[in-house]
C-alpha cells in the first residue's frame, strides 16, 4: 500500500509538476549514481528540492531513494508524519541531541547500510530563497563513517523562486540542476567540507543566475 | 479500426508531406557530410536536423486532429515560452504572486480565441492585463525597481502570449468569412515560411555571408544572409500562397518580404534580450537549437504581422 502510494506520488504527481509546472535544465546527468548506497548533497531552498532531485533518478531506484529530513518538522503531527514516512519516504533526523550519548546520524548510517540513495541538505534548513547558507559539518561526519559511499554535490537554482519558505502556492519557473563529481573522504573533516563548498561554488558559477530579492 | 477523423484539409496534408520530404533530403545531406569525418564538427548541425524531425512531428500532430487540440497546443507553447522568459529575466521577490497572474493570462487569452471573441482577444493583454498587473504590483507596495519589473513582465505578456496567440486566432479566421479558406492552412503557411526563412537566412549567410548585419546584437548575421533569405522566402511564398491562402500574387510577394524581414527582426530582438541578460541560449529544451525562445523568436514578429495583414485586406 505504502509502496504503491509512493509510486503514484513520485511517478505521477511529482513528475507531472516537475515536467509541466517547473521544467528542469539538468547538466552532467551522467554523474548521478546508478545504484546505492550514495548521497546527493544539495543546497536547500524549498520543499520542492527533494522532489526535483528524486525525479532525476529512474523509478526503478525509487524504493531505494529517501530524503533525509528534520524529525522535529516532519513528524510534528500524526498526519504529516504518516505522509512524510509512508509517501515521501523520509529518513527522519533529529537536529538536537536529547542526551549526551545520542547518535544523531544513526538513522542515516542505517539507511546507507541498507544501500539507500539519500538526498541530503547540508545547510540543515531552507533559509532565504536562492541564497546559500552555511554548510554544516554533518555531511563530513557521515562521510567519515562511510568513506566508501560516494557523495555527489548537486547545485539547484530556481526551486526557491517556485516555492519559497512560508509560501503555499507554486509559481512556475525553469529550474537549473547542475550535478558535480563524486567526493571521497580523505581523513580530514574540515578539508572535506572545504572541498564540498568549492565544488558547489564551481557548479553555481556554471550559469549566470540573477539575484532574487 | 477506424482512424480518427482529421480536421485539416488535403492541401495542408500535402504540404506537411512535402516538409517531410525536404527533411529526408536534409538528413541525407548531413549524413553524407558526416561520413568519414571523425572530428564531430557537424554534430550540432546533425542535432539540429534531428530536432527538426521532432518539431515537425509535434506540430503536425498538434494541428491535424481538432481545432481545440491545436488551440490548446499553442496555449501550452505560450506558457512554456513565458516560463522560459520569466525564468531568464531578473524578477523581484515581491512579484512572485504577480507572476502567477501573468501566467493566468495564458489560458484566458486562448479561451477568448476558442470563443472567437475577437475584440477581447485584441484588448485583453494590451489593456486589461496591462492595467491589472500594474495594479497588483502597486498594491504590493514595493517601489524599488518598479518600472523595470512592470515593463519586463508586460513585455513578456505582449510577446509570448499576445504575439504568439495570433497563430491560434488564424485557426478560427475561416469561420463565416467571405473567402473560402481553412485556418490550419493559414497557420501552416506563416509558420512554415517563418521557420524556412530562419533556415534560408542561415544557409545564405554561411555560404555567401561577407558583410555583417547588426554585429553588436548578433555577430553571425550578415546582409547576404538577410537578403538571400528574405528573397528566397518570398519565392516560396509566391509558390505556396495559391495552395494555402487567399493571397493574390502581389500580396504574396508583400507577405513573403514581410516574413523575411520581420522574422529577422524577431530573431535579433530575442538576441538583444539574451545579450542584455548575459546568456547565449534561452534554455536547453531543444537539442541543437537551445530553448523555446531560440526557436520561436522570429514568430513573435511574423505571426502578428501576417495576421493583421490578412485581417486588413481579406477579412
Amino acid at each position: 500500500m505504502g509502496a504503491l502510494l509512493r509510486l503514484l506520488f513520485y511517478g505521477v504527481l511529482v513528475r507531472t509538476v516537475v515536467l509541466i509546472v517547473l521544467g528542469l535544465n539538468v547538466r552532467h546527468r551522467q554523474r548521478l549514481p546508478a545504484k546505492g548506497p550514495a548521497i546527493l548533497a544539495a543546497n536547500h531552498n524549498s520543499h520542492l528540492d527533494a522532489m526535483a532531485l528524486i525525479s532525476l533518478l529512474p523509478l526503478r531506484l525509487l524504493p531505494r531513494v529517501r530524503p533525509v529530513a528534520a524529525a522535529d518538522y516532519f513528524l510534528r503531527n500524526r498526519w504529516l508524519a504518516w505522509f512524510a514516512l509512508k509517501v515521501v519516504g523520509i529518513v527522519p533526523l533529529n537536529r538536537q541531541r536529547q542526551h549526551e550519548q545520542d547518535d544523531l546520524l544513526a538513522p542515516v548510517a542505517a539507511a546507507l547500510e541498507r544501500g539507500d540513495i539519500l538526498i541530503f541538505f547540508p545547510e540543515g534548513s531552507r533559509g532565504e530563497p536562492e541564497q546559500l547558507a552555511e554548510f554544516k559539518s554533518g555531511l563530513a561526519r557521515i562521510a567519515e563513517r562511510r568513506p566508501d559511499v560516494p557523495v555527489i554535490p548537486v547545485y539547484t537554482y530556481g526551486l526557491g523562486k517556485a516555492l519559497p519558505k512560508g509560501e503555499w502556492m507554486i509559481v512556475p519557473f525553469f529550474v537549473d540542476i547542475f550535478v558535480g563529481e563524486a567526493l571521497r573522504f580523505d581523513g580530514d573533516r574540515t578539508a572535506y567540507m572545504a572541498r564540498y563548498r568549492s565544488a558547489m561554488a564551481a557548479l553555481a558559477l556554471e550559469e549566470k543566475h540573477s539575484d532574487w530579492s | 479500426m477506424k482512424l480518427p477523423q482529421l480536421w485539416v484539409p488535403d492541401n495542408v496534408l500535402w504540404v506537411l508531406a512535402a516538409i517531410v520530404a525536404v527533411l529526408l533530403v536534409a538528413s541525407l545531406i548531413v549524413a553524407v557530410m558526416r561520413r568519414g569525418d571523425s572530428t564531430g564538427k557537424h554534430a550540432e548541425l546533425a542535432a539540429r536536423v534531428k530536432s527538426w524531425w521532432a518539431l515537425v512531428a509535434i506540430f503536425a500532430l498538434a494541428i491535424s486532429f481538432r481545432r481545440g487540440i491545436a488551440i490548446a497546443f499553442f496555449a501550452l507553447l505560450s506558457f512554456l515560452a513565458l516560463k522560459e522568459y520569466l525564468s531568464l529575466i531578473p524578477t523581484r521577490r515581491a512579484d512572485r504572486r504577480v507572476l502567477f497572474w501573468a501566467y493566468l493570462c495564458v489560458p484566458l487569452q486562448y479561451w477568448w480565441i476558442w470563443q472567437q471573441w475577437y475584440n477581447m482577444f485584441l484588448i485583453f493583454i494590451p489593456v486589461w492585463a496591462f492595467l491589472f498587473i500594474a495594479m497588483r504590483m502597486v498594491l504590493r507596495g514595493e517601489t524599488h525597481e518598479f518600472l523595470r519589473a512592470a515593463g519586463t513582465i508586460h513585455w513578456g505578456l505582449m510577446t509570448m502570449v499576445f504575439g504568439l496567440s495570433h497563430l491560434a486566432y488564424l485557426l478560427v479566421l475561416g469561420d463565416g468569412a467571405k473567402v473560402a479558406v481553412h485556418g490550419a492552412a493559414l497557420l501552416l503557411f506563416v509558420v512554415l515560411l517563418t521557420e524556412l526563412n530562419d533556415v534560408l537566412q542561415y544557409v545564405w549567410g554561411r555560404t555567401l555571408g561577407r558583410h555583417k548585419a547588426l554585429e553588436s546584437v548578433s555577430p553571425k548575421k550578415t546582409v547576404e544572409g538577410l537578403l538571400g533569405g528574405a528573397l528566397s522566402t518570398t519565392l516560396v511564398s509566391v509558390a505556396l500562397a495559391p495552395l494555402l491562402t487567399p493571397l493574390s500574387r502581389t500580396d504574396a510577394i508583400a507577405v513573403g518580404l514581410m516574413i523575411g524581414f520581420g522574422g529577422f527582426i524577431g530573431d535579433v530582438t530575442i538576441s538583444a534580450v539574451k545579450r542584455d541578460i548575459g546568456v547565449k541560449d534561452s534554455g536547453s529544451l531543444i537539442p541543437g537549437h537551445g530553448g523555446i525562445l531560440d526557436r520561436i523568436d522570429s514568430l513573435l514578429f511574423t505571426a502578428p504581422l501576417f495576421f493583421h495583414f490578412l485581417m486588413y485586406f481579406y477579412f
